[in-house]
């Protein structure tokens, strides 16, 4: 089944990238949430695949016998569900409030931070 | 060295930065008399090493010092030999005499005691150079001088000369201390000390070194920026911007030959084979031609002191370089002549200066009946500086003839070099003693009359201590030149010189030279207007190249930054994803690392393709997804998918977490959406679209493979063995998972809740903030301006 998630993983980070490559604001956004699920699923994958057997320890024994699913990476990507999540909103009230204030979606007419008019540094003492 | 003896010589070497430290308080109670009590510094230091001088004289070194990081084997360490302690008694004695000086010719300037700290700092680091033992602290001290240098310069900082000049000073010689400190480390690999004391038997190991040409390279570096050799020498000049005393003590007297005191500490490591007997003597040599031409052609008098001091530089470096019997003796003798002549001149120029008004040495005459004083002690000064019996600047002139008459043809070429360049500085020499003094009265800015003491006792002192040191020459060798010529020689060695004439070769050249420093001296205007054409016809020197060079580093800079940092957000992805890619695929190709070809799972079964095929869908659904509803529709279908294969494959906590994640994103999405236009289509160029789509392919394709060649290597399960085997056993819960986040990995994820509530925070402010600045910011913008605008109406 590693292939085939590999497979998946390739495709994922393609879409993001292209999205991201993108100069408006609401693609890079949508390149940026599926760049997330890219990751997680990277980080699953990575952790070898295992059917229908949550790493849970059965009732009444004090350690797993049975053969499961890695609960490692399930636990990173449990943190990275929701970091990217909060990450995601942020960038999204972001670029709202930029095209608020700036008029714009574009991410190239967003100079604000570098302007555009960025004169020669002074020579001489 | 005995404890009580180790301690009082740390406390020399702190004493200087503790009158720094005092210096501005003392300024402010006496005025420009608080020279009268921090002139008491220096003089404590030179009292101080005095009493090394019959140990020294014995043959002796002195050294001692204290352990600073004991685990790097750093230390703070002092070494004192006969060539150090010269230096130590030239930088304390004349640095008494400079702070008495400065007392009285900076009277009244508001920053008198800022001047005061400022020498007082480079006194200190000028002491710690030529004492350390240890490279590391040679270095930091090295670079404190520069840095010292540059504030004294720089010291008249509302003049634009003044900073260049400080500047470039700091640029050349700085640059240099980064090549010394390379080559410093490169000794160190090669010979395993950081110590000059036990680098000093060494020498054999470091000449048969593959790289000693590399550290040869590197510490000339160092010496020729700091000593002012061709054609680094333009910065000495320049740097005449600086208050006379600080000419008279740094730029002839004791900072610029740190570069000489360097070559001579390490002449016994280095020395001795055909590149240092060859570069050092060439570039010596025409820098001491260079100087000496460049000094005719100027008229003012800091200037031609200046030129004459890099002449004088390369004659030492020279001397040092060339490896005959007595070259060793010869540059010791010059050294202390030169320091005491050297200082004494430019102290008169600077006297002449502060009681004149002017020192250009066309628009003076007829000074002497004015101001005696100070045309006595030029004269004594001149007198040595001209080599004449029985002045020590004879001994060290007979001595360089002596060293430089091989009969071969190099030490003719030499000989050559230093008969014109002495000529040369014998006419500067009477021409600054001379021509201000004598002849009929010219009109100055200022009435002339005699300096105060204090100005002209520095002078007269240097100039009679020259004439004494003639006179008593036995002393002087057995105290300190025959010491100096042993630790530069590296070998014990008797100066014997005296200031009694006899006949020898040398004698007849030192006859040659007087008589065409007296054809020059005649000559002077002439030959300044043939110096001044042929500079002319030259046109570029390095002095210019160095105000292009700084020029073009900022163009440089500032188009790389342009580069760098455009402003376009696509041009950063690009580069950062370019990088990705290169980061994936290159070391897979350069290893030979690919992945098996790989095969269909054959367990794959039709449900578990489906819901693939379904966040594939999703996928190219927001690709090309051209209105809103459609992309925020694909965009669920393929987070909803992703959370269908956790649930598939033994993962339903990410898988819960997940759904609620995705159905969250989808309805802010969908609320920010609304306002936001989505643009119908991809609006990219083909030419563009074709270029981030092979990029995105690239990534992808390099995330495959990586993901690929990790899943079919062997798998480590040793963490997840281990969670297995103690969640229940230590944690008390069944949950794996969840043991790892709130227990085994807890900080994690109270890590993780802080970021979330920081972004939560940041959004709501990012929402909130344009009703609680925008109103009250641009009324009181607006209050401000009116109020500055109000006054001017």
């Amino acid at each position: 089944m590693e292939v085939l998630f590999s497979l998946l993983v390739g495709v994922f980070f393609a879409a993001a990238v292209y999205l991201m490559l993108s100069k408006f604001l609401v693609r890079i956004l949508l390149g940026v949430a599926i760049l997330g699920n890219a990751v997680n699923l990277l980080l699953f994958t990575s952790g070898r695949i295992l059917r229908e057997v949550p790493p849970v320890i059965p009732a009444g024994l004090d350690r797993q016998v049975a053969v499961t699913a890695n609960p490692l990476p399930q636990a990173l990507i449990l943190t990275a569900i929701v970091i990217s999540f909060s990450f995601f909103a942020f960038l999204l009230v972001l670029s709202y409030r930029a095209f608020q204030d700036l008029g714009t979606d574009n991410a190239n007419d967003m100079r604000v931070a570098e302007p555009v008019a960025d004169s020669a540094p002074p020579t001489g003492y | 060295m005995h404890t009580g003896m180790m301690a009082m010589t740390f406390v020399a070497f702190c004493l200087p930065f503790a009158g720094a430290l005092a210096a501005p308080l003392l300024t402010r109670l006496l005025g420009h008399r608080a020279a009268l009590p921090l002139a008491l510094f220096p003089l404590a230091i030179f009292l101080h090493f005095a009493q090394l001088l019959p140990e020294i004289g014995r043959g002796e070194i002195v050294t001692g010092g204290y352990m600073w990081v004991p685990h790097y084997n750093v230390s703070f360490s002092w070494l004192i030999d006969g060539l150090s302690l010269t230096f130590l008694l030239l930088i304390s004695g004349i640095g008494a005499l400079i702070v008495l000086y400065s007392g009285a010719y900076l009277k009244g300037h508001p920053h008198q005691a800022r001047f005061f700290s400022f020498i007082l700092m480079f006194m200190g680091a000028m002491l710690g150079l030529v004492a350390s033992d240890s490279f590391l602290m040679l270095f930091v001290f090295w670079e404190l001088t520069s840095i010292t240098s540059f504030l004294l310069i720089g010291f008249d900082h509302a003049r634009e000369a003044s900073r260049r000049a400080a500047l470039q000073a700091l640029v050349v010689t700085g640059g240099g201390g980064l090549m010394l400190l390379a080559g410093l480390l490169v000794i160190w690999d090669v010979t395993g000390v950081t110590q000059l004391s036990l680098l000093l038997s060494f020498g054999p190991e470091v000449r048969a070194s593959p790289f000693y040409v590399a550290i040869l390279v590197l510490v000339l570096g160092g010496a020729f920026t700091k000593s002012a050799q061709f054609p680094f020498h333009f910065w000495l000049p320049n740097a005449m911007e600086a208050p006379t005393p600080v000419s008279a003590y740094l730029h002839s007297a004791t900072m610029v030959k740190a570069g000489v005191y360097l070559l001579m500490r390490l002449n016994p490591v280095l020395g001795g084979t055909t590149p240092w007997e060859t570069i050092l003597p060439a570039f010596g040599g025409l820098t001491l031609l260079v100087g000496a031409v460049l000094s005719i052609r100027q008229t003012d008098l800091k200037l031609m002191l200046a030129y004459t001091t890099v002449a004088s530089l390369g004659l030492l470096v020279m001397l040092t370089g060339f490896g005959s019997e007595h070259a060793a003796a010869a540059a010791a003798l010059y050294l202390v002549a030169h320091s005491l002549f050297k200082g004494a001149l430019f102290m008169v120029a600077g006297l002449v200066d502060h009681e004149t008004g002017t020192r250009d040495i066309t628009r003076l005459g007829g000074l002497g009946r004015a101001m005696p004083l100070t045309f006595a002690a030029a004269v004594l000064a001149a007198l040595s500086m001209g080599g004449l019996p029985p002045f020590f600047g004879f001994l060290a002139k007979e001595e360089v003839y002596v060293a430089l008459s091989g009969g071969s043809l190099r030490s003719a070429a030499f000989m050559l070099a230093a008969v014109i360049g002495n000529a040369l500085m014998f006419a500067v020499a009477f021409a600054i003693a001379l021509k201000p003094f004598l002849g009929p009265r010219v009109a100055t800015p200022k009435a002339p009359h005699e300096g105060p003491a204090l100005l002209w006792l520095g002078p007269m002192l240097l100039a009679a201590c020259g004439l004494a040191a003639g006179l008593m020459s036995a002393e002087v060798h057995a105290l300190v030149t025959s010491p100096l010529a042993s630790a530069i020689a590296g070998q014990p060695q008797a100066v014997t010189v005296s200031a009694m004439p006899h006949a020898s070769l040398a004698l007849l050249l030192s006859a040659v030279t007087i008589l065409l420093g007296v054809v020059f001296f005649l000559l002077l205007d002439r030959a300044r207007r043939a110096a001044d054409r042929l500079v002319e016809d030259i046109g570029w020197g390095p002095d210019r190249g160095f105000d292009q060079f700084m020029a073009g580093l900022v163009r440089f800079s500032h188009r790389l930054a342009l580069l760098l940092q455009p402003g376009r957000m696509e041009v950063y992805l690009t580069v950062t994803f370019v990088v990705v890619a290169a980061a994936l695929l290159l070391p897979i190709a350069w290893y030979g690392e690919w992945p098996r070809l790989p095969i269909w799972p054959a367990d794959a079964q039709f449900h578990e393709l489906a819901v693939m095929a379904l966040a594939l869908a999703g996928v190219f659904g927001v690709l090309s997804a051209t209105n809103r509803l459609n992309a925020i529709l694909a965009l669920g279908i393929q987070g909803f998918a992703v959370a269908l294969l956790f649930l598939l494959f033994g993962a339903p906590d990410l898988s819960f977490t997940q759904f609620m994640v995705e159905t969250l994103s989808v309805v802010i999405l969908t609320l920010v959406m609304t306002r936001l236009r989505l643009q119908p289509r991809d609006a990219r160029p083909l030419s563009q679209k074709l270029p981030d789509a092979a990029l995105a392919i690239a990534c992808g394709l390099g995330f495959s493979l990586y993901l690929l060649r990790v899943t079919q290597g062997r798998f480590d399960p040793v963490l997840t063995e281990f969670f297995n085997l103690y969640s229940k056993a230590i944690a008390h819960a069944a949950n794996v998972v969840n043991v790892i986040i709130v227990d085994f990995r807890g900080t994690d994820t109270l890590g993780e809740i802080a970021v979330v509530m920081a972004t939560g925070l940041a959004i709501l402010s990012l929402i909130r903030i344009r009703k609680s600045v925008a109103g009250p910011a641009t009324t009181a913008t607006g209050a401000t301006k009116a109020a500055a605008g109000e006054p001017q109406r």
